[in-house]
């Protein structure tokens, strides 16, 4: 019974020692060049699947091969925005600072990813509709998305003390988040040019095995990408943040 | 599938729209760490610079 207390215990002494900057930087310095070594691999494997092993479509030709980029793309500019506005909660409820850091460091991967479904979406969209663009429900509810990641950062970069900018963002953050259901059950609720979901839990896919395939390879090297840069960006964050803490003047990389 | 690396390029007739986007997609995957590389470059170099400065300081009053 003891024994059992005292290793939760440790545990979660573990886990809040984590969660304070100064342990957190090394840490995720160790966990940098993994996350690149995933992204490579299924970067790698992704893009042979979608350029040598996806058969060709029978409507679109090769043109449908920009799915392999673009489904990614708008998978984790939906699910970045709801990993950013959790760290963002998180800080505003439990007033830690590296959560809001973390926040911070995320916001510009997903406006990346937001731009990223938008502009493959424009370039899909010529070729197969006719139009770069069409005010549709999920296309204009993206383009929203992207909107709401431009205001939390503008918003964050406007207010100079930075525990007030962490609290500003992350009510920002919290109330946009009606907007990721409302892109992904846009094109079931309303009439839209843009087609359905090709991949949903409940149907089979309505795709070759190997397109599949492909997708989720290019999904996991767009999400290993986003860790690794959002870990970057969290290391620099932290710097600047607590530039005058005894801890970071005692770096060796500070040291020279 | 492709029986020539022209016939690859060519995609089908879709190479602009193709090319576009897997231009564009690895132009901003790639540039993006860059910039983060930089900004975290900057901040270590300030850290130094304000290092040195401490221990200059130090060294005078003494």
């Amino acid at each position: 019974m003891n024994e059992v207390n005292h290793l939760s215990k440790t545990r979660w002494f573990n886990w809040l020692k984590l969660s304070s900057p100064s342990t957190f930087y090394p840490v995720a310095g160790k966990l940098i060049p993994i996350f690149w070594i995933l992204t490579a691999i299924f970067g790698i494997a992704g893009l042979w699947v979608s350029f040598f092993v996806a058969p060709v479509d029978a409507v679109q030709g090769q043109g449908y091969r920009i799915i392999f980029i673009h489904v990614p793309a708008s998978w984790m500019s939906m699910f970045l925005y709801l990993v950013m506005a959790a760290w963002a909660g998180l800080g505003l409820v439990f007033n830690t600072r590296l959560s809001a850091m973390m926040a911070q460091a995320l916001a510009p991967v997903g406006a990346w990813m937001a731009f990223l479904s938008l502009w493959t979406g424009a370039f899909w969209g010529k070729p197969m509709w006719g139009a770069w663009w069409v005010w549709d429900a999920r296309l204009t509810s993206e383009l929203i998305l992207l909107f709401l990641y431009l205001g939390f950062i503008a918003l964050q970069a406007s207010i100079d003390n930075p525990r007030r900018a962490d609290k500003a963002g992350a009510i920002l953050a919290l109330v946009g988040v009606v907007n990721v259901p409302i892109i992904y059950f846009s094109v079931k609720w309303w009439n839209t040019l843009h087609q359905g979901a090709s991949v949903s839990v409940t149907k089979a896919p309505a795709m070759a095995q190997t397109m599949l395939w492909g997708m989720l390879l290019m999904a996991l090297c767009f999400w290993m990408y986003s860790i690794a840069v959002g870990l970057m960006r969290v290391r620099a964050i932290i710097l600047e943040r607590e530039a005058h803490a005894d801890w970071v003047r005692q770096l060796s990389e500070v040291k020279i | 599938m492709w029986n020539s690396p022209a016939e690859f390029f060519a995609m089908g007739g879709y190479a602009l729209y193709v090319w576009s986007s897997f231009g564009v997609c690895a132009l901003v995957l790639i540039l993006e760490p860059l910039f983060v590389r930089a900004r975290y470059k900057a901040i270590v170099r300030r850290l130094q610079e304000e290092r040195l400065a401490e221990q200059f300081d130090q060294e005078n009053i003494e």
